[in-house]
């Protein structure tokens, strides 16, 4: 199919409507309001007609639109599904619609303008996972921070300013040199489609350069540890609704990279520094999990526990050449991909309940710190069985969607190292014990002070929010192989394409 | 060479200069004539002859191919048409938004008008510059009605040191220029560019690179380029902000064309020197500029630097040597100076009579205030600084892109990082008009519903442009192939 269809509408209907009722302004806000929730609902159900439309046999993309775009640079508007985008398109458009919803009269200040980020965003997130040309990849991908620079920099907390610049700039150097990178291999190939990078033959040199500029743009996306640092200013600082859509989505979008570019494009090279992306995964699990543990402010806590838990995306990711060293198979290998790619949706709706959970209590409260809190559960019990059971997803219990990534890429590291799942999996215990210890100090115990025996319990907006959140947490980690088939084949073309070497012989 | 007797047909493409020349006359003395109760009269003439200028240039001026006129002195070319086009409507939104700017500050008097004429044409000349001696002219004739604009307001201390600080570097590059051509005139014996590139040849001895020297210096100097942007700061912060308004936007595409007239054309046979030192002061002025853009409050000098750094990224377009980087250079220099024009409508909306809106503090809350100028600047902001969806993005990728191509990696990737350092200043603006609380005593803008709209349609440019570059950037690599 080529023109303007059923995924061009997942783009540009968000962005338009944010545009409408950025035009609404301030006044008409009631109506803005109603309208963004409209036009996320309506995002999301186009959406599931992509996941009833699309067929889990074939790995090629589906839903393909391809409009000439810049002749002299041989740039397409090419957009199209395969079964690595689709999950974390789903996921994009689920949870804009808490976002908007939890903003409802939370947002006192400029809320047209509130929506309107949003709903931009979400197109353009949307818009990231579905390119099939690498400029049109990067046009979203940078275009994207304008929006999140806003939502930091004006709806903030005390530090706002600072957390959006440094968030702001860490990107923008991660990627422009990603763009170099993209340029190069354009002024080789003269082609910006995803599938000819994919295609293109490169040196082992070449590979290795290409290879360490996407990992420094996808590296401080997902954030891997060290460059990890501007992630808990931007979650700490940004409001809940922010802090959601940052931990849910735009941290996938560096796993996706790593899944889209630095396997496929540079595979020789994604083998031979496997070790060194290895090594900052299980740091991140290991190192970061112990900091997240000393945390006394619940944002920064689920930050440093979002880190951790990418670590295991990563880990999944690179670990198929470790996996396929050590066993010949490709079996496990595929394990470990699909665990990361499971890991990612779980996080994105774990993590985002988790922050949606501190926004409640923030709303109340006007504090994070965890110090503040105490028997929550004596005032608020739906409020607390919601947190404690996200709280429990969040450290992987069975049941519960992280449990089933984790368990896989543990699975996937076993057969590569004894070692690497030894380390991996001490986030079991680590995860568990920073998340229950927070639970524990924030929910239980006797009521500590007067503010919070005055709080008051969950209101239908917000039981709507978090019980379908909770409801999804628990669906896919009872029953996911409605994910788990949608990614199959396209991940088993993936590993395929990784495995297969660009070099001649 | 062509002929000498003169047919409309031979004189037809330079129709554009000639209208001008008639209409600064006309300009001039029904200026003279109207008295001080029809003051509204000039600036409507005058925008009104640039329509018609547009218009004859259109219907009459157009070429095809490359025409050589007037014994080799002239050169008409669709290159030639599209900047001056360019610099026609980059004039005449300018004069429109610095209309109240003027009016307000009691200088608004007939002969800024008929200055702005006079800079265009020499604009012009630049543009269809054929010959050394068209191009001193041209040089000249823009350099000298700039210099009486910077000083138009003569109770101005400020604005008269600007004027004379701009007057006396302007002078000396004028004369590092002039010595430069004599050289090269005295190696070749030719002042016709054509004449020069064939003489001049690939081999060439230490005479014509002496030459060659002291050109790129005045090319350097008139764009601002580092070790050589010494003026820009003070001329940007001292002139008055119509004049910096007129001097950011047009004559970058007259520089634009001497560069391309003097070094792509005449001095073709050394593009690998002029290459290698273009490429010195490039990498030099990016950084320095974007680096000392940062220490700057006051916005006008911070956008005098933020203009040092984006004349840094001409120059790399130019520094590959190729007609694809030329392509990539003018691109460049139209994004850059339709997000210039757009910044500087923006701050002279917000001036009233005893407030100059020209420190960053000024812009504080500005979003309150006034939301459709802060989102305007804030387009634009981000525009200059490169991010996409605005067109500045698309400026910078495919000067990028040609250096790639002509295997230029390290300049790549310093111009890469610089340009990171460089979104921080442009962020900087964007935190203060919508992150940071509004400060007492800054008057409400006055209602210009008309230079409201137009700078509107500015921005809104900046953000169509950049979804959808495509046609903009095919006309400029087709340009100049």
């Amino acid at each position: 199919m080529h023109g303007f269809g059923l995924l061009s509408v997942l783009i540009w209907l968000p962005i338009l409507a944010g545009v409408v009722v950025l035009g609404l302004g301030e006044r008409s806000i009631a109506l803005g309001r109603w309208l963004a929730l409209l036009a996320a609902l309506a995002t999301f159900v186009i959406s599931i007609f992509a996941y009833t439309g699309f067929d889990t046999h074939t790995a090629s993309l589906q839903f393909v639109e391809k409009l000439s775009w810049i002749p002299s640079m041989n740039a397409y508007y090419g957009i199209g599904l395969d079964g690595i985008s689709l999950p974390l398109v789903l996921l994009t458009t689920f949870m804009t619609i808490p976002v908007i919803i939890a903003g409802w009269t939370v947002i006192e200040q400029r809320p047209a303008q509130y929506y309107a980020a949003f709903l931009i965003m979400e197109g353009l997130m949307v818009g990231v996972f579905s390119a099939t040309d690498a400029l049109l990849f990067y046009f979203f991908w940078e275009a994207m921070l304008i929006p999140m620079f806003l939502i930091i920099g004006i709806w903030g907390g005390p530090r706002r300013v600072y957390a959006t610049i440094k968030f702001f700039l860490y990107t923008f150097l991660g990627s422009v040199l990603m763009l170099a990178a993209l340029i190069y291999m354009y002024v080789k190939g003269h082609d910006y489609a995803i599938a000819a990078l994919q295609a293109l033959p490169l040196t082992l040199n070449e590979q290795r350069w290409i290879f360490l500029a996407f990992l420094l743009a996808f590296a401080v996306k997902v954030p891997m540890w060290p460059v990890h640092t501007w992630l808990p200013d931007a979650h700490v600082e940004a409001p809940t609704g922010g802090s959601v859509i940052l931990a849910a989505i735009m941290l996938k979008m560096g796993g996706y990279g790593f899944l889209r570019f630095s396997l496929p494009v540079t595979p020789d090279a994604s083998r031979e520094l496997v070790m060194l992306i290895v090594a900052m995964s299980l740091i991140a699990v290991v190192y970061i999990g112990f900091v997240a543990l000393v945390q006394q402010d619940m944002k920064k806590l689920i930050a440093y526990s979002s880190i951790a838990h990418m670590g295991f995306v990563t880990l999944g990711t690179f670990g198929i050449y470790a996996v396929l060293a050590s066993t010949g198979s490709l079996g496990g290998a595929v394990l470990g991909v699909d665990g990361a790619i499971v890991q990612m949706v779980s996080h994105g709706l774990v993590s985002g309940a988790l922050f949606l959970c501190v926004g409640v209590l923030y709303d109340r409260m006007h504090s994070r710190e965890i110090a503040s809190y105490g028997g929550v559960v004596n005032v608020m019990p739906y409020f607390a069985a919601l947190m404690v059971f996200f709280g429990m997803a969040n450290s992987g219990l069975p049941g519960t969607s992280g449990f089933v990534g984790e368990f896989m890429v543990i699975i996937a590291s076993f057969k590569a190292s004894f070692w690497y799942a030894f380390l991996a999996a001490t986030t079991l215990v680590l995860g568990a014990a920073y998340t229950l210890w927070m639970i524990k100090r924030v929910i239980y115990g006797p009521v500590t002070n007067t503010h919070v025996a005055q709080l008051t319990d969950l209101n239908g907006r917000e039981s709507l929010v978090l019980g379908v959140l909770a409801v999804a947490v628990l669906l896919l980690g009872v029953y996911p192989a409605p994910l788990l088939n949608i990614m199959e084949v396209s991940v088993q073309h993936l590993v395929q394409q990784a495995v297969h070497s660009k070099l001649p012989l | 060479m062509s002929d000498t007797t003169m047919t409309w047909a031979s004189v037809a493409p330079a129709i554009g200069e000639i209208f001008l020349c008639f209409a600064i006359c006309a300009v001039l003395m029904i200026d003279v004539f109207a008295g001080e109760k029809r003051r509204g009269l000039t600036p409507t003439l005058t925008l009104v002859a640039l329509a018609i200028t547009a218009g004859l240039l259109v219907g009459v001026g157009q070429v095809t191919g490359r025409l050589v006129l007037f014994n080799g002195l002239y050169v008409a070319d669709p290159v030639g048409f599209v900047l001056k086009l360019a610099a026609l409507l980059f004039v005449a939104i300018a004069l429109m938004y610095s209309r109240s700017y003027m009016s307000q500050r009691g200088t608004a008097r007939g002969e800024y008008y008929v200055l702005a004429l006079t800079a265009l044409l020499g604009i012009f000349v630049l543009a269809s510059a054929n010959s050394l001696l068209t191009v001193y002219i041209g040089v000249e004739l823009l350099a000298l009605s700039v210099y009486a604009m910077v000083a138009f307001d003569r109770d101005n201390g400020v604005a008269a040191e600007a004027a004379m600080k701009y007057f006396v570097l302007g002078a000396i590059a004028s004369g590092m220029l002039l010595y430069g051509m004599s050289i090269l005139y005295g190696i070749t014996g030719t002042l016709g560019l054509d004449q020069l590139a064939v003489r001049l040849g690939t081999t060439h001895g230490a005479g014509a690179i002496l030459g060659l020297t002291f050109v790129v210096v005045a090319v350097a100097f008139k764009l601002g380029a580092v070790p050589f942007h010494m003026w820009i700061p003070d001329v940007y912060e001292g002139a008055p902000t119509n004049v910096t308004l007129f001097i950011a936007t047009a004559p970058k595409i007259a520089y634009f064309a001497l560069a391309l007239r003097l070094l792509t054309h005449g001095l073709i046979g050394t593009e690998h020197e002029w290459s290698q030192m273009l490429a010195a002061l490039a990498i030099l002025t990016v950084i320095l500029g974007n680096c000392v853009a940062i220490a700057q409050s006051n916005l006008k000098r911070m956008l005098a630097y933020s203009a040092i750094s984006n004349v840094g990224f001409i120059l790399l377009g130019f520094v590959t040597g190729t007609q694809a980087g030329y392509g990539a250079a003018l691109f460049y220099t139209l994004a850059y100076v339709l997000a210039t024009l757009g910044t500087f409508g923006v701050m002279l909306l917000l001036t009233q009579k005893g407030f100059e809106a020209d420190r960053l503090d000024d812009y504080k809350g500005l979003y309150s205030r006034d939301p459709l100028l802060a989102l305007v600047m804030m387009a634009l902001m981000f525009s200059t600084a490169g991010v996409p969806p605005f067109l500045g993005f698309w400026a910078k990728l495919s000067i990028f892109q040609q250096l790639w191509v002509t295997g230029h990696m390290w300049l790549v990737i310093i111009a890469a990082v610089v340009s990171v350092i460089g979104a921080f200043y442009y962020l900087r603006i964007v935190r203060l008009m919508y992150m940071d609380e509004p400060g007492a005593g800054r008057p409400l803008p006055e209602w210009q519903p008309g230079v409201r709209l137009a700078v509107a349609v500015n921005g809104v440019a900046a953000l169509v442009l950049g979804v959808m570059p495509g046609p903009l950037l095919s006309l400029c690599s087709r340009l100049l192939n």
